[in-house]
């Protein structure tokens, strides 16, 4: 993806919406930092729902929903915490949103909001929401925090559904529900990997992931 | 700004009023929301009832299979008697508060049975609430139109062990309850258990039990027999619609009117 976008001939007196240095916000999480790969947050989440693509979607959306959420509302209040009780605001205010994230879930994808069950509650304790409302929506204003939280859960749900495919492809041979490899191809002797279908692959796809970013992007690679 | 947003009184009006508004939001949410969440809810539990007689339906097409196929229920009182009118409408009664809630009085139980008729066949379908290890389980089970013979079941939980005892709700634990009887041939009431170590191939009131999954396997085995003791009477009518009620029966009903009448007796004592 290209930063190349960005308009610099606009002569704003406010930054434009989608500055180079806003669009990087969005862009970054997916490659140089991002929230799964390079951070190393929120792994629990991403081993226990990416049996299938359709969770992992869901739940991408979901911390996307609450990281961008609680960055622009965290932002907007941010001039107005009391610094000593600023942690306990932050969980208010994430704990809220995330309840209303599950309720939502309950009553539009009741099957989903099953079979993601405590992990949808668990985005509360997400290292990655407190972390980009802590590092980022308390320093900067609104519009930046809001697009933060976006990138970072993009990031986050690009990461999950990429483990997804993979994990429902060669575990349980289907894409969305939907049977991709054909019956012919079982009938020649082909079967499912069971062990796709448990938390451990989940664990070794995400390192081949991260094997297969560092060998392109070297500069992430630490110097001992 | 003269305000000090780091003052202690400052903090604690923050703090009232954001979890004012927090908790505005969230009771709103949640109201707005009930109406969809309970129909969801609903549709979860047609489900269960048809998977206990082998219909996979998926949410979307519960409710017109339901309609299709469940074609009556009955309310049975804590005496395994019919009641001809109802408090409350079968499908509505909440199963497990007819179980454990303390506060109920016997003769306000209620417990429901739905009637399915499926390719010219008749079962019965029982609800059934128990414990696990961990927390409740439930499920339903089909009986033939014979009164004695499991036609299917569905069990599910809460939160029993993964890989352990919540193997309770996969297809391998229990498609041997299948031609499984829950009366003896001489007409005793004898319960399928789930039997450790494995049930002989020609126990009729056994299945195997998950190993590893003793007590989730107990609770199933207690689950089916508190639950099924209770529609004994309903079962044997349909057996022998016309054969006056064999002895044990007499007996169970004496002692649940003797205790009926101990609860006069308190009453009147005190």
């Amino acid at each position: 993806m290209s930063t190349a976008v960005a308009e610099p001939e606009v002569k704003a007196p406010s930054e434009p919406m989608f500055s180079k240095k806003t669009l990087k916000l969005i862009t970054d999480p997916f490659n140089d930092n991002n929230p799964i790969t390079v951070q190393v947050l929120g792994i629990c989440s991403a081993l226990a729902i990416t049996v299938q693509v359709k969770q992992a979607i869901v739940m991408g959306l979901s911390v996307m929903v609450v990281t961008a959420a609680s960055n622009l509302i965290l932002s907007l209040i941010r001039n107005y915490v009391p610094n000593r009780i600023r942690i306990i605001v932050q969980l208010v205010i994430v704990a809220a949103l995330v309840i209303l994230v599950d309720q939502t879930l309950k009553a539009f994808v009741y099957d989903v909001s099953k079979a993601l069950s405590v992990f949808v509650g668990l985005i509360i304790t997400n290292c990655i929401v407190m972390g980009r409302i802590e590092a980022f929506a308390l320093a900067n204003k609104p519009w930046p925090s809001f697009v933060d939280g976006i990138g970072n859960g993009a990031g986050y749900g690009a990461i999950l559904v990429a483990v997804a495919v993979i994990r429902e492809l060669f575990g349980s041979g289907k894409l969305l529900g939907f049977q991709v490899i054909p019956d012919a191809v079982y009938a020649a002797g082909y079967v499912n990997n069971g062990l796709m279908i448990l938390p451990p692959m989940a664990l070794i796809t995400v390192g081949c992931i991260i094997w297969i970013q560092r060998s392109k992007n070297t500069k992430l690679i630490e110097k001992h | 700004m003269a305000l000090d947003i780091n003052s202690n009184k400052y903090t604690f009006g923050f703090s009232a009023v954001m979890v004012v508004v927090v908790a505005v939001l969230l009771a709103v949410a949640s109201e707005s929301l009930k109406p969809m969440q309970n129909a969801n809810v609903k549709r979860e539990k047609m489900q269960n009832i048809l998977s206990s007689v082998g219909v996979k339906a998926t949410a979307g097409e519960a409710e017109a299979l339901y309609a299709e196929l469940i074609t009556g229920s009955v309310v049975i009182g804590h005496d395994g008697q019919v009641i001809s009118e109802p408090k409350n409408e079968a499908f509505n009664i909440d199963v497990l508060a007819q179980y454990k809630d303390k506060a109920k009085q016997d003769g306000d139980k209620e417990f429901p049975l739905f009637i399915c008729e499926k390719d010219g066949k008749t079962s019965y379908i029982i609800p059934m609430v128990g414990t696990g290890l961990w927390g409740p389980i439930w499920g339903y089970m089909a009986i033939a139109s014979d009164g004695k013979t499991v036609e299917g079941v569905s069990f599910d939980h809460k939160s029993e062990t993964p890989g352990l005892g919540a193997e309770i709700n996969q297809g391998w634990f229990q498609a041997p309850f299948v031609g499984k009887t829950i009366f003896t041939d001489a007409g005793e009431f004898a319960p399928i258990k789930a039997v450790k170590g494995g049930a002989a191939d020609d126990d009729m009131h056994g299945v195997d039990a998950i190993s590893g999954g003793t007590i989730t396997s107990n609770g199933l085995s207690a689950m089916i027999e508190n639950t099924l003791k209770i529609y004994t009477t309903y079962l044997k009518g349909i057996q022998a619609p016309a054969v006056e009620e064999l002895a044990p029966m007499a007996v169970d009903s004496l002692a649940v009117d003797s205790l009926a009448i101990d609860t006069v007796n308190v009453k009147v004592i005190q």
